[in-house]
Parts: C-alpha cells; sequence; structure tokens
C-alpha cells in the first residue's frame, strides 16, 4: 500500500468561494500591519544595537534577582528571559540579558559588558557566560537597511523573471502572493513578539523562495493546460490545474515540513525564531500559491492563443519544455 | 527509449565520486584536522616523531579539505572595526608646519611674520602679517604639494592651499585623502594581521569591509575582549647590533645578548644586543623601493635624533651585519655597507617587489597608524558552539530519516531511488563545500535541513508526472520519459527562483547569513543534479535489467 496525502483524481473546485478567500488574506494582511504599526517588531540586537549575554549556571534562574544587579549599574532598558530547550540538561538553566545601546555611544563599550557581568557574578558565582554579543546603533541601522533592500530586490528579481517565463499576470499573481506571505510572516512576528533578527530576514528570502517554488509549479502546469484545452475557461483550467499539481504539493509541503519540524524540536534554542518563520512561510506559501497567486491570474484573466507559447518569451530558457 | 550514453553514465558516476570523495574527510574530522595542522606545523617548523604520527593518521593521497566551522559553532570571537581614518589627515597635517614656517620664512620681507592659528580639524591654519603677500605666500607653500595619483588616474596634488583673508588654509586634496584612507587601511589590515599570527589561533578571518571597516574572526579565542587587547598593543621595532646566527635556539646568548628567530628563514637564530641602537618611534617613513642594481629595496628615513644615532653606528660599524627587529622576531639582517649619516637608508635582500612592499608596510606599521572603533563584537562560547553542532546533528539525522521514510513509503521502489540520491546529495553539499572552502555556520545546517526536504521536490514532481503518464502512456519506458521530459520546466523554473534568492542572500547577507545562502545554493545544484541525472541514472539502470511490463509509482 502506498502513502497516499491527496487521493487519486481529485476534483475539488478551489474558485468557488474565492472572494471569501480574498478577503480572508487581506483581512489577515491588514491584521499583520496593525499589529506591526501597532506593536512593532521585537526587534534583536542585530537591528537596534545593544547587548545580549548568554548565561548559563547550575542554579535556577531567578529573574528578579538578575534584574536587581543590573538594574543598580543604570543601564536604561534590560529585557531578562529565560531559555528553555529540551536539550538542556537539568545543570543548565539558562537566560538572556538584554541591554540597550548606550546613549551617546557608537562603539560597544567593554566596560559595561564588564561591569554586567561582575554584577551577575557576584548574585551567582558559578554563572558562565556562554555568547556576549553587541551590535552598535550605527550598524544596526544600515543592517535593517540592507535587509530592506534584500527582500525587495528578491521579489523585485522574482518578478522580472516570473514576467520573462510567462505573463505579466502570472508575475503580478506571484509576486502578490510573495508579499502576501513576507506580511503575514512579519505579522506573527510582530504579534507573537518574536525576536526578529538577521537570521529572520533569511527565513524571510527563504520563504520568498519556497512559496515561489510552489506557485512557479502550479503556474507552469497552467500555462500547459490552457494550451491543452483551448475551449474550456479559465477557471475549469486553474481548478483542473491545481487539482494536478496537488499531490506534488502536499508532498512537497510535507516532507519540508517533516525536516522542519525536526529542526525545530532538536534543533536547539537559538535557531527556533528562524524555523519557527520558516514552518510558518510553508504553511502559508502553500495557501497562497493556490489562493492568492491562481485566484489573481482568474482575477485579471490572461490571454488564451497559447499556440506559440514561447513567442512571447524570449530568453535562454524559453525552450525547455518544448 | 530510455537511453543513457554511457560516456554520460560515466560522467554522471565520475561527478558523484569525486563529490564524495571530497566529502570524505568530514567524515572523520578531528582526525583529518589534526592530519592538517599537522602539515602546516612541518611546513612551519620542521618535522617531529608526533607531527609525523598525526600526519599519518590521515592517508595524503585522500582530500584533506574540510569543511570550515563558524564561529557560532566552534567558538570564538568577532569584531567590526572602523578604522578612523581621519586621524591620519591632522598628523599630516601637524607635520606640514614646520615645513610651511621653513618655506615661508626667507620671503618674510613680502609675507610679514608668520603664526600658526588654532586649526579645525582637518586643516592647517597659518597667519601672516601682511596680506599684500598672500599671492606669493600662497604659491610658496602650493610649492610643497607633491603629486597624487588618484583612482581615476588622473595626476593631482596632495595639498590644496587656499587664502581666507590674511590666514593660509592648507587641506589634504580629496585625491590625497583617499590615498591615505587606502594606505591607512592596509597599514592597519596588515598590523592586526601579524598581530593576530602572533597568536597563533587556526583560520583567523581578517576581511576589510567597505572602506574603512575591518572584520576579524578569530575563532578559539576566549573572548572579544580579549581579542582587542591583542590588537591594541602596538608594534615594537628595533635595530639591534648583531653578534651572531645559529640554527640552535637554546644557544647561550651570554650577558645583555638575546637569542630572536629569524622570520623567514625557518631554524634560523640570531644572536643581538638586547640593546637597541635605534627604535620605530624613530623612523618617519618608509617605502618600496629598488637599488643602484634595480633589485627591490626598502628606503626608510629616520627623525633627527635617530639619524644621529644610527650615523653614528653604521660609521662605526662597516661591515658588520645589524638586524631589523619586529616583535621579537628578525626581519632582515643586512650588512653595512657604508656610513649612512643622513638619517635615511636602504634595506636590500632577497626580496621580490611585493616582499619589499610589504616590508615598507612593516616599517611603517610601528603601531596602528589610526584609532579603532568597534562596531559590533560577538563571543560565542566554545560550549554554546559544541551544543549546537551536536543539536544541528541529531536534527539533521532525524530529518533525513523522516524524510527517507516518507519517500519510501509514498513511492516504493521509486523512493528507494530517490533517497539514494538524497543521500548523494548530502554528500555532494559537504564535498562542495569543502571544496570551496566554506563555512558552515547554524542557519548553514538548516539550510542543509530544507535541502532535504526541499531536495526532493524535484523527484516527487517527476513521479507525480510518471503517475500521470502512466494513466494514459504507452508503457512504462514512454511514461517515464514523459515524465522527465515534462517535469523538467516546472523542476528549472522553480530551482532558478529560489536560486535567484539565494544569490541575493549571499550578496546582501553577512555572516551566518551568508553560510545560510552557500548551503542553500549549493543544496540547489546538487539536487536538480541528483534529481535529473542521478535517480534517472538509477530507475534506467533497474529498467534495464528487470524490462518490467507495468510499473507502479
Amino acid at each position: 500500500m502506498r502513502l497516499r496525502l491527496v487521493k487519486e483524481n481529485t476534483n475539488f473546485d478551489f474558485f468557488n468561494r474565492w472572494k471569501l478567500w480574498f478577503g480572508i488574506s487581506a483581512f489577515l494582511m491588514v491584521l499583520s500591519f496593525g499589529s506591526f504599526l501597532l506593536q512593532g517588531l521585537n526587534y534583536g540586537i542585530d537591528f537596534r544595537g545593544g547587548t545580549t549575554i548568554r548565561t548559563e549556571s547550575p542554579l535556577p534562574v531567578d529573574v528578579g534577582v538578575y534584574r536587581d544587579a543590573i538594574s543598580a549599574l543604570d543601564l536604561g532598558d534590560i529585557t531578562i528571559s529565560e531559555v528553555f530547550d529540551p536539550s538542556f540538561g537539568p545543570e543548565q538553566n539558562v537566560a538572556m540579558v538584554r541591554i540597550q545601546a548606550q546613549d551617546g555611544e557608537e562603539a560597544v563599550s567593554t566596560d559595561v559588558i564588564a561591569a554586567v557581568e561582575a554584577a551577575l557574578v557576584e548574585v551567582r558565582p558559578d554563572i558562565k557566560f556562554v555568547s556576549v554579543e553587541s551590535v552598535g546603533p550605527k550598524v544596526s541601522g544600515e543592517l535593517i537597511q540592507t535587509a530592506a533592500i534584500a527582500v525587495v530586490l528578491a521579489i523585485g528579481a522574482v518578478l522580472i523573471y516570473i514576467w520573462l517565463r510567462f505573463e505579466w499576470q502570472f508575475a503580478l499573481g506571484a509576486v502578490l502572493a510573495l508579499v502576501h506571505d513576507v506580511i503575514l510572516t512579519i505579522g506573527i512576528f510582530s504579534e507573537l513578539q518574536i525576536k526578529f533578527d538577521l537570521a529572520i530576514i533569511a527565513a524571510l528570502l527563504t520563504i520568498v523562495g519556497y512559496s515561489l517554488n510552489d506557485t512557479v509549479v502550479v503556474f507552469d502546469r497552467v500555462r500547459e493546460n490552457l494550451i491543452k484545452y483551448k475551449k474550456k475557461d479559465l477557471k475549469e483550467v486553474l481548478n483542473i490545474s491545481i487539482n494536478e499539481t496537488l499531490s506534488r504539493t502536499f508532498m512537497t509541503s510535507a516532507t519540508t515540513l517533516v525536516a522542519l519540524i525536526a529542526l525545530f524540536v532538536l534543533g536547539g534554542d537559538v535557531i527556533r525564531g528562524f524555523v519557527f518563520a520558516m514552518i510558518w512561510g510553508v504553511i502559508v506559501g502553500t495557501y497562497s500559491s493556490i489562493f492568492v497567486a491562481s485566484a489573481i491570474l482568474l482575477w485579471l484573466g490572461v490571454k488564451r492563443d497559447w499556440t506559440k507559447p514561447t513567442d512571447t518569451t524570449g530568453n535562454q530558457f524559453a525552450n525547455v519544455d518544448a | 527509449m530510455l537511453q543513457i550514453d554511457l560516456w554520460k553514465r560515466l560522467l554522471i558516476w565520475t561527478t558523484v565520486a569525486v563529490g564524495l570523495v571530497l566529502a570524505l574527510p568530514n567524515l572523520f574530522y578531528p582526525r583529518v584536522e589534526q592530519h592538517n595542522d599537522a602539515v602546516a606545523a612541518i611546513e612551519l617548523s620542521g618535522e617531529s616523531p608526533e607531527l609525523l604520527e598525526q600526519v599519518s593518521g590521515w592517508p595524503s593521497f585522500l582530500p584533506s579539505g574540510l569543511v570550515n566551522l563558524g564561529l557560532d559553532l566552534r567558538g570564538g570571537a568577532h569584531l567590526l572595526a572602523e578604522v578612523q581614518v581621519q586621524d591620519v589627515y591632522a598628523a599630516r597635517l601637524e607635520a606640514l608646519w614646520p615645513e610651511v614656517r621653513d618655506v615661508l620664512r626667507p620671503e618674510r620681507d613680502t609675507v610679514g611674520t608668520i603664526r600658526l592659528q588654532p586649526s579645525a580639524e582637518g586643516e592647517l591654519r597659518v597667519r601672516i602679517s601682511q596680506p599684500e603677500g598672500m599671492e606669493r605666500a600662497l604659491e610658496l607653500v602650493r610649492g610643497l604639494a607633491q603629486p597624487v595619483v588618484s583612482l581615476t588616474g588622473a595626476m593631482s596634488n596632495d595639498l590644496d592651499v587656499v587664502a581666507d583673508g590674511s590666514d593660509i588654509v592648507v587641506t589634504l586634496s580629496e585625491a590625497e585623502q583617499i590615498a591615505t584612507d587606502e594606505r591607512t587601511m592596509q597599514q592597519s589590515l596588515e598590523i592586526i594581521r601579524r598581530r593576530i599570527d602572533e597568536v597563533g589561533t587556526r583560520e583567523p578571518t581578517i576581511q576589510r569591509q567597505g572602506s574603512d571597516r575591518i572584520l576579524i574572526q578569530v575563532p578559539g579565542i576566549g573572548s572579544a575582549a580579549e581579542l582587542k587587547e591583542i590588537i591594541g598593543t602596538t608594534a615594537q621595532l628595533t635595530f639591534q647590533p648583531v653578534i651572531g646566527r645559529s640554527d640552535d635556539a637554546n644557544t647561550s646568548p651570554g650577558v645583555g645578548n638575546e637569542v630572536l628567530p629569524s622570520l623567514d628563514e625557518n631554524g634560523i637564530f640570531y644572536v643581538l644586543e638586547q640593546a637597541p641602537v635605534v627604535t620605530g618611534e624613530e623612523l618617519v617613513d618608509a617605502q618600496p623601493s629598488f637599488d643602484q642594481n634595480g633589485r627591490p629595496a626598502v628606503n626608510f628615513r629616520f627623525n633627527p635624533t635617530g639619524a644621529r644615532k644610527f650615523g653614528d653606528y653604521t660609521a662605526a660599524n662597516i661591515g658588520n651585519p645589524f638586524a631589523i627587529v619586529l616583535d621579537e622576531e628578525v626581519i632582515s639582517a643586512p650588512v653595512i655597507q657604508s656610513h649612512i649619516p643622513g638619517g635615511s637608508g636602504i634595506i636590500t635582500g632577497n626580496f621580490t617587489v611585493e616582499e619589499s612592499t610589504q616590508l615598507a608596510v612593516l616599517l611603517r606599521a610601528g603601531a596602528l597608524p589610526a584609532g579603532l572603533e568597534f562596531l559590533e563584537e560577538r563571543t560565542i562560547g566554545p560550549e554554546l558552539g559544541q551544543d549546537s553542532i551536536d543539536a544541528g546533528r541529531i536534527a539533521t539525522l532525524v530529518a533525513f530519516v523522516g524524510v527517507l521514510a516518507f519517500m519510501a513509503l509514498s513511492y516504493g521502489l521509486f523512493g528507494v531511488f530517490a533517497n539514494i540520491a538524497l543521500v548523494i546529495n548530502i554528500g555532494l553539499i559537504f564535498g562542495l563545500l569543502s571544496l570551496i572552502g566554506a563555512t558552515l555556520t547554524l542557519p548553514g545546517i538548516a539550510g542543509i535541513v530544507l535541502t532535504v526536504g526541499m531536495a526532493v521536490d524535484a523527484n516527487v514532481l517527476i513521479f507525480e508526472r510518471i503517475r500521470e503518464e502512466l494513466k494514459t502512456a504507452k508503457g512504462p519506458a514512454r511514461a517515464i520519459e514523459l515524465g522527465y521530459e515534462k517535469a523538467l520546466s516546472a523542476i528549472l523554473d522553480a530551482n532558478i527562483t529560489t536560486f535567484i534568492t539565494a544569490v541575493i542572500l549571499f550578496v546582501m547577507g553577512s555572516g551566518p547569513v551568508r553560510g545560510f545562502a552557500i548551503t542553500l545554493g549549493l543544496g540547489i545544484l546538487t539536487s536538480v543534479f541528483t534529481a535529473i541525472f542521478v535517480t534517472r541514472l538509477l530507475i534506467v539502470i533497474w529498467f534495464e535489467r528487470r524490462r518490467p511490463k507495468t510499473i507502479e509509482v
């Protein structure tokens, strides 16, 4: 017996309620945006400067004691949080201490770090500092700018590629799906206040890549079916294409999720936020390639005369499927 | 029909074999690392029985390239420093004042008295009491300017001299600022590199970033603060009389003498008088040049006190060698050919042009030419790195087994073919990473895990397509062929778009993110290769042997 995630010859109608799905997506995007504006992202030090110190001690973490020890130093905003991970032993009590960037100081001050470490050692003599990271405000400003440029560049490059390979309606559909995915991911990070750092940008771009991968596979089939079924209307062709690729869509999403969940559970707390973003992205990306990208295609309409499908795609990849 | 030419088969198998052999050393990481370290140590300081034994721990006919572990996996310190290049302008302009004074003094009748004024940063302001003579004064001061070759190749002068009321204002020209910045950066890089090499840690990264920043990553060092201390210490340059030469480090030097190793020649030691004739503090300049015979050499110049001491010493010691010592190592020990009175001299030796340039840099590089401001510093403890490696290893393994099981359950025998390809795929990723000497970071491991999940995508596309073709087509062989053919466009499109994002990540990202981009990008390449070529070859071989009438995918 073979494992089948999707039974053979499905015939779902994905578009009888496409306006509802559009509405839901739009609503979620507005919600994300609202959350982003109201709460803002919980930026890590990569993006807003400051220092984080990861401590490890055989004694349980007492946030209050730590805070009292450090606040005597008058360093402004301090965040202390305990870190939990199944892989920690009983003697491993880990906390993250975050100190804001100090006013008027561009460079990172060794004295501040030394003072904080000394203060903590005083209340917990056996504490260890397993990692100390400090970023000055100058660099963090540049990092956030570079990150934003990277995301915009990636989306732009993709827009051009799909436009060359398909038609502008496809490109617009794919890119709106990407924007949808990115906004929803930023939204959930803002809503759950998960730390948003440089690695999350990498995750965002991977989501862009993954979601696109999914969209392109569906679109590729749509293009093929548009040639095959010249008489059928667009909605039907889209439905056929999505149904035909549904099994593959679920297979790939499932294998990717299996791998990512393994990493989420076992990969340690350092990259958990990063992996969470990717898991979320895989789910949202799979959804958006059907309910956003294809729906936009339906909405915009598409040229039906594909007798010479390669004519409009004057690029070096144009003949791969000839 | 299903056919693959013999030469193609051989090519595919060779590629796979080469990739896997390149990946092999990573399975024996500690042993190969020890081997590599021992080989490097032998090159540096000769053989010893323990080193030879460590070398023999790994056969030399096998490749010994390893995947570098990033700081987040190995532990160590990371610094991003900004060089305060403007520091150098101020020093340059300060040094210019005596020259300006000397050139104006003989013209006192026209320009009147000359006085140094409090100057803003980056300028030298000199007031003359007779503004009528300004034109003449400007002309004289402009005469001090030297031509510089700017990056565009256009010639311009290094000084801008303008009049401001009765003040002469001298600033460095833009071309000179650029040239100075460049020199400052090179010196800073060179000094930092030397400082860190002295500590002798493995594979430090010292890279210039942008116009005025330096990225320093040193694995295995205790903390960023420690690293800052190492970089902060100033270079000690001395010129010392040579007593003798020896190849034994344990030579007894005698009272008031010391034994120092040679920088270039392995196993050679010099016995030197401890008291230096002159120190680097008295050196004002060093430039690469050529001697009378056209061989590369280095010109240097002392300040007046240094010049006098050096002149007296050389006059008394013609025919004797003296040593140029930098941080307790003898850079060179030339023989004094003649009395060197003017405080400037030339060092000749067996230099290539690069070596003479480097020596000039080193000589100038007594101390860091400008201050460093640290913009970013990270310390990762070795325990955290080890924890991350362990977690990453387990996660990768579980992800791997999960995906393998999933594929086998879904596609049966074809799934097994895809699984073999997946194993090869991971091997190829590590082979490529070792080949290009890439650095594996924690996000990089995530990239590999993600690749494990996504790598099967190409095979899934193909298998699903074969299933569809089986319903309509004309027998299994044709269905397999059509499956590959028709899935190809989707596979390429999907992977090219993902590859585009990996490239953008690589270009825009830094550090760990870049590590992720590398594994993701390489993973795409290898997974397309294994899906299109390796699984196909496996299926074709199986098909040729069995000739099944029906297949089930």
